[in-house]
Parts: structure tokens; sequence; C-alpha cells
């Protein structure tokens, strides 16, 4: 209890962390999907192209996140946010390319003859048929992603970001366990909140869609 | 008017259709009829380039279609498959819709067509319109995919297989609907099935497929169930044929004996086919029925009669 009540007491720090983690967190997934969708297009279309991608973006997730937004800092000579955005999107990226990938892949092949046969282009075919009958699953991959960048978005503290990490490390350093929770709890809230709101999103899109949802 | 000259397609060795010949004239239901894997649905594709021919020449109307914009080939041909293809994330209307909107018809026209189309086969936009296809029953899904089809009214339709994966007394009436259907938008339609009974109840002509992608019969269904052009073709048609070729034949086709001394007790119309004309054999007791044209006693004919007139040439079967 005496964690809540610290959040309570120190909510003009933990209220603009938390805002800065939500705005962290939102330009990530706008950046992820920008590019994770058109590369998981890509990749359906040319089989190998599509495995390298996926092959990339898992080795990115390998890299450890505190290396990872270190690394960013020099390479962008920037400090706080910009390389958190930028280590997170690419983390975010996985999840876009094979969600896409999977949600186009199980477009019904009937479905796609058909649509072909009645003459719709090549693009016609993607943005009427392949893309909002892979929604659902799109959608899914958009949930795992943020999700999972909620969660690391705190480990950005460590190069500066003004997160609900910060909260965290001081709990960390000072060895006060209600300290740490109250960073975390915050985090925890945020995350569970987007996961129902996507998890709604999914179920809202899927109907009337024949297509296997691939979901956390 | 659509023609196949020595079209063939292989598939590295594979060949799947072996250098066909084909003429399909305008407003006549052709039936393209073989086992699976024959090369009937490769020759339908190959009609809206869906497949393209390894070697020769596929015209419409005298055209070749290879020298036209494939997509604009595709949206001047309706077309129909087995597994339907309704696009699952649009309403019926929607999904009727689609190639108006894609060759940009006003949203009014679009509108009153859809409504014409859903009405003409039965399901009225008022109670199907704003369904979802998952919510209809398979033969439902099998009409809205025939209304999306006659969307911008084009001329030749392509079927394939499409009553395939429907329960027996739904694809009947389906079949009777398409029969309908067809006198009143008067399509040259190209049916793919693997069933030789549907071959002959909707075909104009059949064309009868080997295993190994030639064509082995390409005849009415009258002339096909008389005179197969070989064993292989006898067998495909299975038991019965010539009971079956008696309900092909209307008696106006057959020669009948002069009528002569009492008017038969049993009579049957002219425009009625042999098979009633047997039945009508079986129930008169002096084994003769008199052929009816209005009032006029046109002919009488006997057992004898039908035999001859099932076991040859019909007239305007021709010979050879």
């Amino acid at each position: 209890m005496s964690a809540l009540r610290y959040i309570a007491d120190n909510w003009d720090t933990l209220g603009p962390e938390a805002l800065t983690q939500v705005r962290i967190v939102l330009i990530v997934v706008v950046l992820a999907a920008a590019a994770g969708i058109p590369l998981g297009v890509v990749g359906v279309r040319r089989e190998r192209f599509g495995e390298l991608s996926l092959a990339v973006a898992s080795a990115i997730l390998t890299i450890p996140s505190f290396a990872l937004f270190v690394v960013l800092r020099q390479a962008l000579l920037a400090f706080g946010d910009p390389p958190v955005i930028a280590g997170l999107a690419l983390y975010a990226l996985l999840p876009m390319i094979r969600n896409t990938r999977a949600g186009i892949r199980g477009v019904d092949a009937a479905v796609l003859e058909a649509a072909r046969g009645m003459g719709m282009r090549p693009r016609q075919v993607l943005l009427r048929v392949e893309l909002p009958l892979a929604l659902p699953v799109i959608v899914g991959g958009l949930r795992q992603a943020t999700v999972m960048v909620v969660a690391i978005a705190t480990v950005g503290a460590v190069v500066g970001s003004n997160n609900l990490g910060q909260t965290i490390l001081e709990g960390i350093n000072s060895g006060n366990r209600d300290v740490i929770l109250g960073g975390v709890i915050p985090v925890a809230v945020i995350g569970v909140t987007a996961d129902l709101v996507l998890a709604a999103a999914q179920r809202l899109l899927d109907r009337g869609r024949a297509v296997a949802v691939v979901a956390a | 008017m659509i023609t196949f000259e020595h079209v063939t397609k292989r598939y590295g060795d594979a060949v799947a259709v072996d250098d066909i010949s084909l003429v399909i004239p305008s407003r006549e239901t052709v039936m393209l009829v073989g086992p699976s894997g024959c090369g009937k649905t490769t020759t339908m594709k190959m009609i809206n380039r869906l497949i393209e021919p390894t070697s020769g020449v596929i015209a419409i109307d005298g055209v070749d279609t290879r020298g036209r914009d494939v997509v604009e080939l595709r949206r001047s041909i309706g077309y129909v498959i087995q597994q339907v293809g309704l696009f699952p994330h649009l309403t019926v209307a929607e999904n009727v819709a689609t190639v108006m909107r894609l060759e940009g018809w006003e949203r009014a026209r679009v509108r009153a067509r859809v409504g014409e189309l859903l009405e003409l086969v039965g399901m009225p936009e008022s109670e199907f319109g704003d369904r979802l296809p998952g919510e209809l029953s398979g033969g439902q899904r099998q009409r809205v995919g025939v209304a999306r089809a006659l969307g911008v009214d084009p001329l030749m339709l392509l079927m394939d297989e499409p009553f395939g994966a429907i329960d027996p007394v739904t694809r009947e009436r389906l079949q009777d609907e398409l029969i309908a259907l067809r006198r009143v938008v008067g399509k040259t339609i190209v049916f793919v099935t693997h069933d030789i009974d549907e071959a002959i109840k909707l075909g104009d002509r059949v064309a009868l497929y080997t295993p190994d992608g030639r064509i082995a019969q390409y005849a009415t269904p009258a002339e096909l169930l008389g005179r197969p052009a070989s064993p292989y073709v006898e067998s495909f048609l299975g038991r019965g044929r010539l009971v079956r070729r008696l309900g092909l034949i209307r008696l106006g086709e057959v020669d009948l004996e002069p009528a002569g001394g009492a008017r038969p007790e049993v009579t049957v119309e002219i425009g009625a086919t042999l098979r009633d004309a047997l039945d009508g054999v079986l129930r008169a007791a002096g084994g003769r029925v008199g052929v009816t044209d209005g009032e006029r006693l046109a002919g009488v004919l006997d057992a004898e009669g039908i035999r001859r007139a099932a076991s040859t040439p019909a007239r305007g079967e021709g010979g050879g």
C-alpha cells in the first residue's frame, strides 16, 4: 500500500514521466507500423526479401536494449528520447513485419483469384482486399509491439529519457522497494490498458473476416 | 464468340492442355467436362488470362486476347468460382457492386444495378443487401457470386465448378435457376464441371476432355449420348446413355409414322420429348402414341419408332 501512497504523493514527478512514456510508445508504434507494414507487404511478394527482413528484425531483438540505446545515442548524437524511440521502433519491427506477412498470407486463395479474375489491378487487390482482410492480424502485431515497447521504454532512462524508468532507477539506487513499485505500477497500468484497447479493436475488426488471428 | 486455335499449355514437361481447337458460339452455354486434372479449368482460365497459353491463339470475336489490356479484358467477362470467393469483409451489396466501382460508376447507378441484380438472383436487397457473406448459406453465397459476375452486364460468363461444393438439392435448384436466368440475360457461358449429368443438363454443347488435356468429343448433349466418339467417351457418359438421350430429343425433330386409322388413345404434344413419348407408349394398350401439333394429329410413334429415333442422329444433328 505504501507504493500507492508514494505514487499519490509524487504525482507531480510521476505524471510527466508517465506522459513521456505514453508519448514514446505512440511515436514508436506509428514509426514501426509505417516501416513494418510496407516491409511485410513487399516480403509477401518477394519471398527472399521477406525471409531476410524477418531474420534481420529477429536479430535486432537479440541486442540488449541498454546497449542498443547507448549505441544509438552515440550514432544519433542525441540524448534523451530520440535514441530510445529509434531503438524501440527497431524492436517493434518484428511483430509488425511478421503479422503483416501472416495476415496477407492468410487471405483465402479463392478470394484473391476472384479479385484478380474480376479485373482488379495488383494495387487494388492489395488495398481493397488483402490489407483490409489482414487488418485484424496486423492490429494483433501492433498490440504485441505496444505491450513489448511499454516495458522496455523504461530502460531508456539510462540514456536520459525522462520516463517512468527514472523513478525505477531512483528506487534501485536508494534501495527503496516502494519507489521501484511506484514506477513499475504505472508502467503496468499503461501496458494493460493499451493491450485491452487494442484487443477490443481487434475483435471489432474481426467482424466477418475469415482470417485466423495470430495474436499474443 | 470465343475461339481456341491449337492452344497448348505446358508446365515444364507436363502438358495441361494439349493442342485444343474449339469454337464457343455467342449466347451458347458450353460445358467443359472431364476428370480432375484434365485441363478444363486451365482452358477456362486462359480465356480471361489468369493463365497464359504456352502456344496457340485465343480470340474473342476475332480479336486475339493477348492484344488486349488484361484488366479491361477481365472486367468484360463475368467470373464465378467454386469457392465463390466473396469478399468476407464486404456486405452482399458491396460485393455485387465490386466491378461497377472498379469501372467508376456513379453511386446512384451502382445502387440501382445492385438492387436489380439481387432481385434477379432471388435475394432482395432489402433483406440481404447489408448481410456479410459469412451469414449466408452456400447456395445464397453462390447466388451472390453470380449477381456479382453479372455486375457490369458482361457478354460472357466464366463459371468454374460453381455448384461443386453445394448439396445436391440446392445444386439442382441453382442449375434450374441458371437455365431460367440464361433466358433473361442471354450470355455466352463457359462452364467447367466434372459432373457429366450437369454438363448434359445445362450445356448447349459439351466439350469432354481426356485425362491428358485433349478434347475427346465436342458436341451437343444429344449427339454425345447418341454417338459417343470413342469408348472413353462412352464410359465417361456412364450407363443408360440412350435413355438419357430420350429426354433431350423433341418429337418435332423425329420422323413420325403417318397417322392412319383410329386416333390413338394416348397422345403427346409435339414439343414433348422422346422420353414423354416412351412413357405414353408404355401406358397405351396398343403400344402407340399419337403426336399432336395443336389440334392436328401430326403422326404416331411406337416403341420401334422411338428406338430408331434414339439410336440414330436426329434432324439437325448432322452426320459423320
